[in-house]
């Protein structure tokens, strides 16, 4: 089976792709694109969260087959040209990072919230990070990170972005 | 192996007739559309289908539209949880409730009704509240399109009258003509399976109440004394129901416990199940009474 797709701006057009492969396996093993992490494969941490044409997703749950002719964004595709995105430069900064398996996860969750939400309240920010575990962190410091990049956004709103 | 798995092959109808010939075409082809229950089976390899039959792409499948001149909703089978929470939530209020318990935003933005009812089982977080508004499941297959009960629905654990060459086209939900409710208990607020469910509807224009249970028995249940009794003592009150007695409650919460069949398992035991519906039925009812014009203030107060 052939997929045709744009992942992070990039059309890619791939032969042979299992039809039960999921798009996680597609990005990483096909694409080359290891930032979005496997972890559970049941839908549970969301370590493996990417946008498909702007929908915040978990990529285990996809069929790769199911994303003919859309466009995926990765957590290395957040910022222009392999940059840092301000929302990754707010969880070094707030020391958001442990083991850092479920940051590239908690990264484009944080992206989508704050694209859909650019001041969100605590009650939100719990919600819509809720499908996103860490095991490290205890949270606090991942909740800091969004607060910051809400607040440097707030300071200069052009560097926030929007969804993808 | 790498041939023989390359060749599995998707299918993507982008209609609708299409995707009843693939369906009738293709019988071992499993229907995928979230994939959020198909696709944990076959990432831990215990479902490998021949194939998979995407119904993403069907046109007109993720919308919704009000039919039998406004009084019934009709969700398409391609309709996230996250369009039902954002957009349905007057018209079908406990619907949506229960659509905003499932799994996490991830989760709610791919998964949708049909799938769940497809999946059928006794934990989908849609199916109380489904039970409890008497909605009824759109299929069709070649053969012809046919409109299923949701009392008829369920047929046992992960198991539903849908025959095998048939797909789900939509969900008929009468719109809400007075409050409901969904409440469930798990250990966590998000990312849970139910370990029990129940939903409530006044049905104030039709003069009836609906209950629908959740993950205590093998299907999906409706309390059905519950719901006799509670009719009977708003006869003649739905329009002023002044305070309800809390031995009303109590009584409802009580009978909604005995209407479940539920087994022990990992998730809790049958006897904290029976508890914990008679205490999310009281929940429901009190919650629901405080919303009915004309009730007490106390009721009220309650909520």
């Amino acid at each position: 089976m052939k997929v045709n797709v744009t992942v992070n701006g990039v059309d890619h057009s791939v032969d042979h792709v299992w039809a039960l492969e999921s798009l996680l396996d597609f990005l990483r093993e096909r694409i080359g694109l290891r930032g979005t992490k496997n972890a559970c494969e049941q839908g549970e941490c969301g370590s493996c969260s990417v946008y498909v044409d702007g929908v915040l997703v978990c990529s285990c749950l996809v069929a790769a087959g199911q994303v003919e002719g859309c466009s995926v964004v990765t957590v290395e595709g957040l910022a222009p040209d392999r940059g840092v995105h301000p929302v990754q430069q707010a969880f070094l900064d707030a020391g958001a990072v442990q083991c850092g398996f479920c940051t590239p996860g908690m990264v484009v969750a944080a992206h989508c919230l704050l694209a859909d939400d650019p001041v969100p309240d605590d009650l939100t920010v719990r919600e819509q990070l809720s499908g996103n575990l860490c095991r490290c962190t205890g949270y606090q410091k991942i909740l800091d990170a969004v607060y910051l990049a809400a607040e440097r956004a707030g300071a200069a709103p052009s560097r926030q972005g929007s969804r993808p | 192996m790498e041939t023989s798995l390359a060749s599995a092959p998707m299918l993507r109808p982008s209609t609708w007739p299409d995707a009843l010939q693939s369906r009738a075409e293709h019988p071992d082809a499993a229907p995928i559309c979230g994939g959020t229950d198909l696709m944990v089976d076959i990432n831990f390899g215990r479902s490998r289908p021949a194939a998979l039959l995407d119904l993403t792409s069907v046109e007109g499948l993720d919308s919704w539209e009000l039919i039998d001149d406004g009084s019934t909703v009709r969700v398409g089978a391609g309709v996230s949880f996250t369009t039902i929470v954002e957009e349905l939530s007057h018209l079908c209020p406990a619907l949506a409730q229960a659509a905003r318990t499932v799994g996490s935003p991830q989760i709610r933005n791919r998964g949708t009704v049909a799938g769940n009812l497809a999946t059928a089982s006794p934990a989908g977080d849609a199916h109380p509240a489904l039970l409890a508004c008497w909605a009824q499941v759109e299929v069709e297959s070649l053969r012809r399109p046919r409109l299923i009960e949701i009392d008829d629905f369920f047929v046992g654990p992960k198991s539903s009258a849908l025959a095998s060459d048939e797909l789900i086209r939509a969900v008929r939900v009468p719109a809400a003509t007075g409050p409901q409710q969904f409440a469930k208990v798990g250990p966590r607020n998000a990312m849970v399976i139910a370990t029990a469910s129940f939903a409530l509807n006044l049905d104030v224009a039709g003069r009836r109440v609906g209950t629908g249970i959740g993950s205590a028995g093998p299907t999906p249940l409706r309390a059905r004394q519950a719901e006799q009794m509670l009719e009977e003592t708003l006869i003649d009150r739905w329009d002023s129901p002044g305070a309800v007695a809390d031995d009303v409650i109590r009584r409802f919460g009580a009978l909604a416990g005995e209407a479940a069949s539920p087994i022990d398992d990992v998730r809790g035991s049958a006897e904290y199940r029976r508890h914990a519906l008679a205490v999310l039925a009281r929940r429901c009812l009190s919650w629901t009474l405080a919303d009915l014009p004309g009730a007490s203030a106390r009721q009220v107060a309650r909520s």
